[in-house]
């Protein structure tokens, strides 16, 4: 092997020399001739300057950036699940602002034409009855939703939001090879592209003169507050997503927070008095205009799919009513069709009076007989889709390859074409232009397609400048794929001036409001703050006694009745049951010869993620609640969340086999932990929903407290025993210094009840637990007209009550004429903790109880 | 023939509705052959929200909402209608079958082309290959459309046992096929499949037809039922044909009732069509709370001026 790789290393090659596109494909970079496009040079000469080291360098700092702002895209059955982060590679594509122009025409144009077919085939089908759209086409489509039909739509452009997916020729013309129009998504990704990439190359960017995003989601913003009924500034808009489930929950989030807009789920909504209601604490709110990421034959069960989960019942009744706008309107998605391709050129020259300007893929449409006799003629050079039908049963794949299929599978498609040819859509197969793209030290031309996004403003559509570009890894991929994925490229186009730099927030634009308005707490969302205090708190008391646990276990090599400590380690391996719910064997009691260690049990404890209220299935609920409200956690917090994630990878895919090796994961995690609650305390607005979060923390803190101490202190162990245990119950509750400070006289069980339990001052004592609780109930809304202490007040009042009266002198004594048990502790302890779970309870049922699922008529047979 | 169509639906609940929507198909539809004189739907307890409007089929659709708890839920339409019974017509002297496929498919004129949705497989209708047999019994080569279509209306009623415990709202269109039972509802739809595998253009109807009651006895309350049926499409033809005034004109429906093997006449009283029962369900709805509930439906069809006084 020569020293000189036959890719390009940026280091020790030109870069001109290795980066060779492929014969007969478009190359963004390189002219066929082998000629650098002169809009590259800069871009080039930048690159070279960086070297491969700081080529590398950035490309590193942009994977940190993505990761720490959480920006994840994901796949259904990635086995990385909810964290699969976003790829973005550090080269952006670049266009010229010339040809941008054009091709921003032939944008709008198709934008425009699209509209107006979607307007016409939900209100007179003219179209169809003009015998330029066959029925078959439209009728047979399940995209086509009849219960819209004859809806006004307010604004006369219901394709608020529409998305072409772009590649080129080999002779360079842009054609468009998909439409979005049912829930265009992307552009938010597009964003933190431009984002990540403007911070990585800072200075490539400044002097490149891009043309900036942020005037094309002020477009979105108008356009959303001028479809919304009630017309200009007051309009409340929100949100809606499948949830934290979907592949691009990430952009949902992002893009609700960068608008302003409440993100809302289908049971946060509600339909009344033929309007839209967001349902938040105690209180409905009105919802004027509803941005969708569902697709619309889901969001409403009342008219639309009955089983689905994720709309509102009466969503269409609303539309219909004039009292809410969807956006897109309800039954866009017909739009998607394949076919439908084929006829836009005639529809362009009937329904616009021109021709059409931007070029797509060439269609065949198997319900034209013509069509049907040249696509079987020619199936193996053709890219086969089946349109959904409305009474499909079997899912079958979206996209067949006519050069894939064997005879067997070619004589079963040719069938099923003939038994429902309206149903078959055929496609000239593309070969998708190349850009550069930086990949393992190299630069090499891969194939990408464009995404770019249209939204409808006033006077007509504005063309978000540039878009979302995804490159495939392999060369040879065909990407006629519409689906997200692959490697993000931010897309600069290059203006000739330099614009001035702009963002959404704090703009001087009349037509903005001045101060976005803080969005509504709905009860899904305190509800999840909430049971995110419980969880991080619970995770961080878990990872505390499994400390202290793990400690004394490693310290002892055998587990013999007469051991010192071996009362300490039961009654702590009795508290990880009961916290855990966990049946880790005792070492008391049984023969010495014949115990078991416990070490693997607690070390499951820590490690598996089967096992029911153990360590990582409390981080797994802590994750997910997070992302639940991930809108609402700052990055800062969101970068801690990630961290403790890693942890519980560590923990769980490369389970340490000891338990020192286990306790070099847990000292980290309970720092991420505390870092979590500080942030919490210190970053977040103490709001409505953060009272919640706090709650549910104090909450799980005098649970796990009164748990602890019971499973501990009720029995009476030998006084040196005795004296450890108080020890590690010092430890646990992080108390050990304080102890020793105020009681110098060594280790009494009295003492200890008397700092943990009633101690008002102690941020770890029951008694400052219940203190705050009481405070943020009190500050939790209320109805007016409510009674005078809410279930939640009186449940305070009562815990409060107990807590100072008791007589702890009392209970530290055994009762029992043995001399062995303290029972009234006993009692004490386990009333404070049912008196903790009804408060939880109170605050459920006042709060968070959400509608519960809506449940469909019985329907009556006609005979 | 005038009548006055009552129809109750009642639902009783296990626990409090907090919440409900409904939409109900119950307004009768004006027809060739029928005339909606009045109707009205009164909904217990009061709702929020009641509005009505014209779903794409050209049915009156009414929409509710109820929004104070409630324990039960009654839906009560009263309408009166002025049927005439269409014309009677000579199969024999209709098209070929095949011809009237082609016409269907060739159809540019607006009612055609409307036409054409009723061929393609509907959610309760999908394509069955067990129907295209059953149907090509009938429809031999060359017979004229609405011969055999007769005839594929009296083997539904002579093969399908009329069962009403073999099937429910939910059973599947291939299971009464194979099994050979069901009632109207199920029968409409295996007609409409038999025609769509033909490539014929088929709708489902959904209504009344009045009972008598035994000579000398008086009529039972409540004791009528809600009905199902399907209808044909016939095209426009290109030009006039000379055996025209002995057929239906064309571009119409013809409406076969295969419970009781006949044509409609004056007792069938149309409410609503569409591609299945799942388009006119006469009441449907989401409601939040309620725990089990119970329906129960009464109808009566009782005929106007006349025998008063």
């Amino acid at each position: 092997m020569s020293a000189t790789s036959p890719i390009a290393r940026l280091d020790d090659v030109r870069l001109d020399d290795a980066y060779v596109p492929a014969p007969g494909t478009w190359d963004e970079m390189r002219a066929a001739d082998g000629a650098l496009r002169p809009h590259w040079q800069y871009l080039v000469d930048t690159l070279r300057q960086l070297g491969r080291g700081g080529i590398e360098t950035r490309w590193r700092e942009a994977h940190r950036l993505i990761r720490d702002n959480g920006v994840t895209y994901n796949l259904h059955g990635d086995s990385r699940g909810m964290s699969r982060p976003w790829d973005l590679d550090p080269l952006p594509l670049l266009l010229r602002g010339e040809e941008w122009a054009v091709l921003e025409r032939g944008l709008i144009q198709r934008a425009e034409l699209l509209n107006a077919v979607l307007l016409d085939l939900y209100g007179p089908r003219t179209l169809i009855r003009k015998g330029l759209l066959p029925p078959e086409l439209v009728d047979g489509y399940s995209g086509y939703l009849l219960p819209c039909h004859g809806i006004d739509i307010a604004g006369n452009r219901p394709l608020v939001f529409y998305g072409a997916d772009l590649t080129r020729d080999a002779d360079g013309h842009w054609r468009v090879i998909g439409d979005r129009t049912q829930t265009p998504s992307g552009a938010g990704y597009a964003l933190e592209n431009r984002v990540v990439l403007s911070r990585v190359m800072p200075s490539l960017f400044r002097d490149s003169h891009v043309h900036r995003l942020a005037g094309f989601f002020r477009g979105v913003r108008r356009a959303m507050n001028r479809l919304a009924p009630h017309g200009a500034d007051e309009a409340r808009v929100a949100l809606l997503t499948p949830g934290p489930a979907n592949a691009a929950y990430f952009e949902h989030a992002y893009l609700a927070n960068y608008l302003g807009y409440t993100l809302v789920q289908g049971a946060d909504l509600s339909v009344r008095d033929g309007a839209l209601w967001l349902r938040t604490l105690g209180r409905l709110e009105r919802i004027d205009a509803v941005l969708r990421r569902a697709d619309d034959c889901f969001c409403d069960p009342l008219e639309l799919r009955e089983d689905s989960l994720l709309g509102v019942p009466g969503m269409i009744q609303a539309v219909r009513a004039g009292n809410l706008t969807v956006a897109n309107a309800l039954g866009s998605g017909v739009l998607e069709h394949p076919g439908l391709m084929a006829f836009l050129p005639a529809l362009c020259r009937h329904l616009l009076g021109e021709e059409l300007l931007l070029p797509h893929l060439r269609t065949w449409w198997c319900g034209c007989p013509e069509d049907r006799a040249f696509v079987l003629a020619n199936l193996e050079h053709l890219v086969i889709k089946p349109a959904a039908a409305r009474s499909d049963a079997a899912p079958e794949p979206r996209v067949m390859f006519g050069r894939n299929l064997d005879a067997d599978a070619r004589a079963r498609l040719i069938a099923r074409i003939d038994a429902e040819p309206h149903r078959f859509v055929a496609q000239e197969e593309v070969t998708p232009s190349t850009a550069p793209v930086y990949m393992d030290g190299h630069i090499a031309p891969r194939p990408f397609v464009l995404r770019s996004f249209m939204v409808a403003e006033e006077d007509g559509y504005a063309v978000m400048p540039g878009g979302l570009s995804r490159v495939a890894l392999a060369q040879d991929t065909p990407m006629v794929s519409t689906q997200l994925g692959g490697i993000g490229k931010d897309t600069w186009v290059l203006a000739t001036e330099p614009e001035r730099e702009e963002t959404l927030l704090g703009l001087h634009d009349a037509q903005s409001p001045a101060v976005v308005r803080e969005s509504d707490v709905s009860s899904r969302v305190a509800d999840n703050l909430f049971w995110i205090g419980r969880y991080a708190e619970r995770a961080e008391g878990m990872v505390r006694l499994l400390r202290v646990t793990a400690i004394n276990l490693t310290a002892r090599s055998s587990f013999a009745a007469e051991d010192d400590g071996i009362g300490c380690l039961a009654s702590l391996l009795e508290a990880l049951n009961e916290q855990c719910q966990a049946n880790v064997p005792l070492p008391i009691g049984a023969e010495p010869t014949t115990l078991i260690a416990p070490t693997p049990a607690v070390l499951s404890l820590i490690t598996d993620l089967e096992r029911l209220g153990a360590l990582p299935q409390t981080l797994q609920a802590l994750n997910q609640a997070a992302w639940s409200v991930r809108e609402r956690l700052s990055s800062d917090t969101w970068r801690v969340i990630n961290d403790i994630e890693r942890h519980l990878r560590r923990l769980t895919n490369q389970a340490p086999q000891t338990l020192n090796a286990a306790l070099d994961v847990l000292d980290p995690l309970v720092t991420s932990l505390v870092a979590f609650s500080a942030l919490t305390q210190e970053n977040m607005t103490h709001n409505e929903g953060w009272h919640f979060l706090e709650a549910g923390r104090r909450l799980e803190r005098g649970m796990n407290l009164a748990m602890l101490l019971r499973s501990t202190l009720v029995a009476v162990s030998a006084p040196t025993e005795e004296g450890l245990i108080v020890e590690a119950i010092l430890g646990v509750t992080d108390s050990l210094i304080t102890y020793r400070r105020r009681y110098q006289a060594g280790i009494r069980v009295g003492a200890l009840l008397d700092l943990v339990v009633q101690d008002e001052a102690n941020p770890r004592a029951l008694a400052y637990q219940i203190q705050e609780l009481e405070r943020l109930v009190d500050e939790m809304p209320r109805d007016a007209l409510g009674p005078v202490r809410t279930a939640a007040q009186k449940g305070v009042l009562r815990l409060i009550t107990e807590l100072r009266l008791a007589e702890l002198d009392g209970l530290a004594q055994p009762d029992d004429p043995a001399g062995s048990r303290r029972g009234a502790l006993a009692q004490f302890l386990l009333d404070l903790e049912t008196g903790m779970a009804t408060l939880s309870d109170a605050l459920t049922a006042q709060y968070f109880r959400h509608e519960e699922h809506p449940h469909h008529m019985l329907q009556h047979r006609l005979r | 023939m005038r009548f006055r169509v009552s129809h109750t639906t009642h639902y009783a609940y296990g626990d409090p509705v907090s919440l409900c929507h409904s939409i109900a198909h119950l307004k009768p539809r004006e027809e060739p052959h029928q005339r909606c004189l009045k109707s009205q739907v009164r909904v217990s307890p009061w709702p929020s929200v009641a509005r009505e409007h014209q779903d794409i089929f050209g049915n009156r659709v009414s929409y509710f909402s109820i929004q104070q708890s409630h324990g039960a839920l009654e839906v009560g339409a009263v309408s009166e209608v002025e049927v005439t019974a269409p014309p009677p017509h000579n199969a024999a002297l209709s098209l070929p079958w095949e011809q009237v496929r082609e016409r269907l498919h060739a159809a540019r004129d607006p009612a055609g082309l409307q036409a054409r949705m009723f061929a393609l497989p509907s959610p309760a209708t999908p394509r069955q290959p067990a129907a295209r047999d059953f149907a090509l019994a009938s429809f031999t080569p060359g017979r004229p459309v609405l011969e055999a279509a007769r005839e594929l209306m009296a083997r539904i009623y002579g093969e399908f046992e009329y069962d009403p415990s073999a099937t429910d709202v939910a059973t599947p269109l291939a299971t009464v096929l194979s099994q050979r039972s069901g009632v109207c509802q199920d029968f409409a739809h295996v007609g409409i499949a038999c025609l769509h595998e033909l490539g014929l253009a088929a709708r489902y109807v959904s209504g009344y037809l009045e009972t008598l009651p035994p000579p000398g006895q008086p009529k039972l309350r409540g004791a009528d039922a809600s009905h199902a049926w399907y209808a044909l499409y016939l095209p426009a033809a290109a030009e006039p044909s000379a055996e025209a005034a002995a057929t239906p004109p064309a571009g119409t429906w013809i409406d076969y009732d295969p419970t009781n093997d006949c044509l409609l006449g004056e007792q069938h009283i149309t409410t609503a069509v569409g591609r299945d029962y799942g388009d006119v369900t006469p009441v449907r709805g989401v409601f939040y709370g309620g725990g089990e509930h119970q329906l129960s439906v009464a109808v009566d069809v009782d005929r106007l001026g006349e025998g008063r006084g």
